[in-house]
C-alpha cells in the first residue's frame, strides 16, 4: 500500500517536472541563443547545447546602450508613475464604496461595473485619445489609456475594504472627529497592506509587459518603453543601428549579430520579472486566487 | 393651522439634516472624482463613439460632423469575406481554447494538490506561472527561436537530424491552428490552474477523512470529493470564458504570428481585424463596423452567460 503510494508520488511529481521544464526551457533557449557566436547560430540555429559560446550580441548591445537604456528608463518610468497613480484612484474610488451608508453608492458601483460588460472598443477609443486629447507621441500614452484604472481592481479592493475593515473602526475614528482621508490613511490602508500589495503587484506587470498602447499610439521611437523596442526589433534587426539614438551606424549594420542578437535584447527584456518574481511570488498566487473569485 | 406650521418646521430639520448628511458625505464624495471622471474619458464616451460605424468617416470632420453612412460599413463588411472569416476565426480559437485550457487546467490543479511534498508544490506553483507573467512581445521571440526558417529549434534541432524537410512556418497557414493554441495553452494554464487549485485546497478535509474512513481510493476521492467541490468553479469559470467569446488576446493573434500576410487568413481575428483597418488599411468603416459588432455582441453575450450563472450559482455570477 505504502510502496504504491510512494510510486503515485514519483509518477506525480515526474509528470509536474516536464511540466515545469515545458515552462521554462523556452526560456533557457533564449538565454542559451544570445550567448552562442554569431557563426555558430547561422549553421546550428539556436540551441540549447550551442558549440560556440560568445558575448559578441551583448557587446553588440552595449555599443548600442543609450537606446536601450532610454527604453529601460521609460518602461521603469511608465511602470512606477503608473502603478502608484493607478493604485491611489483605484483606492479612493473603492474606499467610499465600501461605507454601506454612502447616498447613492449602488448607482456609482453599477457605473462601474458597467464599464466591464460593454465597451466602445479600439475606434471610438482610439479617435478620443488621438484627437481630443493629443495623446499621441506623448509619455502620457504609456501611462493613461486603458491602463490607469482598472474597474475590476475596484471591485476587489472595494470587497476586501467591505469584509475586512470594520465599520465600528472608521466610525469610532469619524467621532474622534477624523476627516476622511484622514480615516483612509491611517486606518483603512494599513489594514488593507496584503491586498494593496498584490494589487500592486498586478498592476505593475500589467504596466511593465504592456506594448498595446506605444504600438497604438508612439510613433516616435524615442518614447518607446522596452517593450515597444522589442515589438520593433522583432521586425526589423536594423533598427538599432538606424540612428535612434542619433548616433549613425549604419556602416556597422553589415556586422549586426542579427541572429543572436534578437535573443539578446528578449533576454533583458524579461530579467527583471524574471528577477524580482521569487521574491513577490506569494502576492501573485493570491493575487490571482482573488481574482479568480471573480474573473 | 398648527399642524401645518408644525409639519414646516419638521420639513425645516428635515432638510437640514439632510443637507447636513450630504456635506459629510462630500469628502468621500470628491475622493471618487479622479476615479469616475477616468470612467466617463476611458470607458463611456469611446461608447458614444460607437456611432462611428454608422458613418463615413472624414479625419477633418471628427466623427460627429461627419456624414452619415447608414447601414453601409455594414454591407462592405459582409459584402466581402473578411466578415464571415474574422468571426470563424475568433469563435473558433476561443471555443478550442475553453475546452481544452479549462481541462488542462482542471487537471493539473487536482494533480498539484495530491502532491504531498509541500515544497514541491511550492516550486512546481512557481514555475508553471512564469510563462504568464511574460508579455506576448517576449512569447513571439521566443516562437521566433522555435519556428524562424534558418535559425529556428525545430527546423534545425528536430527536423533536420530526422532527415525531414525544413517547414517554412511563417508562411504555412495550416500548422497556425495548433501552434496557437500550444502557446494559449502554455501561456495560461498556469494561472488558470492556479484558481481551481484555490477551490481545491478550500474543499472540507473532512470529506477526505471520511471518504478514507469508508476505504475510497485517490481515484474515488478525486471523481466523488475533489470534482464536484470544483463544479461551479468550472461552470462560472466556462461562461465567463464564453462571455468573453467576440474578443481575442490581439498579442496572440498578431504578434505571435509575427504579421505575417500569408497566416493573416487563418489568424485574423476580430481584434486584429479592427487594428489593421484602422492602422494599416485606413479603412476605418469597416473596421468600426466590425468593432461595433464585437462591443454588441460581446454586450449580449455577456449577459446571457451571467444570467446562466446566475441560475446555477447566484454567488458566482457577475451581477
Amino acid at each position: 500500500m505504502v510502496r504504491k503510494n510512494n510510486f503515485g508520488q514519483f509518477v506525480l511529481n515526474i509528470i509536474f517536472i516536464i511540466l515545469a521544464a515545458c515552462c521554462v526551457l523556452p526560456f533557457l533557449l533564449l538565454v542559451m541563443a544570445s550567448f552562442t557566436e554569431e557563426r555558430t547560430l547561422v549553421m546550428n540555429g539556436y540551441s540549447f547545447l550551442p558549440e560556440k559560446f560568445s558575448l559578441e550580441s551583448y557587446q553588440y548591445l552595449l555599443r548600442s546602450f543609450s537606446t536601450i537604456a532610454n527604453a529601460y528608463g521609460i518602461t521603469v518610468l511608465v511602470s512606477s508613475v503608473g502603478t502608484l497613480s493607478s493604485l491611489l484612484i483605484t483606492m479612493l474610488l473603492a474606499y467610499p464604496l465600501s461605507r454601506k451608508e454612502l447616498p447613492g453608492r449602488s448607482i456609482f458601483s453599477f457605473f462601474i461595473f458597467f464599464t466591464m460588460l460593454f465597451n466602445g472598443g479600439l475606434v471610438p477609443s482610439y479617435m478620443m485619445w488621438t484627437q481630443i486629447f493629443k495623446i499621441k507621441n506623448t509619455l502620457l500614452a504609456l501611462i493613461v489609456p486603458s491602463l490607469l484604472m482598472n474597474a475590476f481592481y475596484v471591485m476587489i479592493m472595494r470587497s476586501y475594504f467591505t469584509s475586512n475593515i470594520p465599520d465600528a473602526l472608521v466610525e469610532a475614528a469619524r467621532l474622534d472627529g477624523a476627516g476622511e482621508y484622514n480615516i483612509l490613511y491611517r486606518i483603512v490602508l494599513p489594514l488593507a497592506k496584503p491586498m494593496v500589495a498584490t494589487l500592486a503587484l498586478m498592476i505593475g506587470i500589467g504596466y511593465w509587459n504592456d506594448w498595446v498602447n506605444g504600438l497604438y499610439y508612439l510613433t516616435d521611437s524615442r518614447l518607446f518603453s522596452i517593450q515597444n523596442l522589442l515589438n520593433r526589433m522583432i521586425s526589423n534587426i536594423q533598427f538599432l543601428s538606424s540612428g535612434v539614438s542619433g548616433v549613425d551606424l549604419s556602416g556597422a549594420a553589415a556586422t549586426v549579430p542579427s541572429v543572436g542578437i534578437r535573443m539578446a535584447i528578449a533576454v533583458i527584456g524579461i530579467l527583471p520579472i524574471m528577477i524580482i518574481y521569487p521574491f513577490f511570488q506569494q502576492y501573485f498566487v493570491k493575487g490571482i486566487s482573488i481574482g479568480g473569485v471573480k474573473g | 393651522m398648527k399642524s401645518k406650521n408644525q409639519s414646516s418646521t419638521a420639513k425645516q430639520i428635515n432638510s437640514f439634516k439632510r443637507t447636513n448628511i450630504l456635506k459629510r458625505y462630500i469628502p468621500l464624495y470628491t475622493m471618487m472624482i479622479p476615479g469616475i471622471v477616468y470612467l466617463v474619458i476611458n470607458n463611456y464616451i469611446p461608447m458614444g463613439g460607437l456611432i462611428i460605424a454608422f458613418k463615413k468617416y472624414n479625419y477633418s470632420l471628427g466623427i460627429l460632423d461627419s456624414p452619415w453612412a447608414g447601414f453601409s460599413n455594414f454591407e462592405f463588411l459582409f459584402r466581402t469575406n473578411d466578415a464571415a472569416k474574422i468571426i470563424r476565426n475568433t469563435l473558433g480559437y476561443n471555443i478550442v481554447f475553453i475546452i481544452l485550457g479549462n481541462i488542462m487546467a482542471v487537471t493539473v490543479a487536482v494533480m498539484l494538490n495530491e502532491v504531498r511534498s509541500r515544497q514541491a508544490k511550492k516550486i512546481y506553483q512557481t514555475l508553471i506561472l512564469i510563462p504568464y507573467l511574460i508579455s506576448m512581445v517576449i512569447v513571439s521571440y521566443i516562437g521566433f527561436a522555435f519556428l524562424s526558417q534558418d535559425s529556428g529549434f525545430i527546423n534545425n534541432s528536430i527536423l533536420e537530424p530526422l532527415g525531414l524537410d525544413k517547414i517554412q512556418w511563417y508562411t504555412s497557414p495550416q500548422y497556425w491552428p495548433i501552434i496557437l493554441t500550444i502557446v494559449y495553452l502554455w501561456k495560461s494554464f498556469g494561472y488558470n490552474s492556479i484558481i481551481y487549485f484555490a477551490t481545491v485546497i478550500g474543499i472540507d478535509a473532512s470529506l477526505y477523512e471520511a471518504a478514507m474512513v469508508d476505504g475510497a481510493n485517490k481515484w474515488k476521492q478525486i471523481w466523488h470529493i475533489t470534482l464536484p467541490g470544483l463544479k461551479t468553479t468550472i461552470i462560472t469559470m466556462v461562461l465567463l470564458n464564453m462571455g468573453r467569446i467576440f474578443y481575442s488576446d490581439f498579442g496572440l493573434f498578431y504578434q505571435v504570428p509575427m504579421n505575417s500576410g500569408p497566416l493573416i487568413d487563418i489568424t485574423n481575428t476580430i481584434d486584429t481585424y479592427v487594428y489593421r483597418g484602422l492602422t494599416q488599411l485606413n479603412d476605418i468603416g469597416r473596421a468600426s463596423a466590425a468593432g461595433f459588432i464585437q462591443s454588441l455582441v460581446g454586450f449580449v453575450v455577456v449577459f446571457i452567460a451571467n444570467f446562466i450563472v446566475s441560475k446555477i450559482d447566484k454567488e458566482s455570477s457577475l451581477f
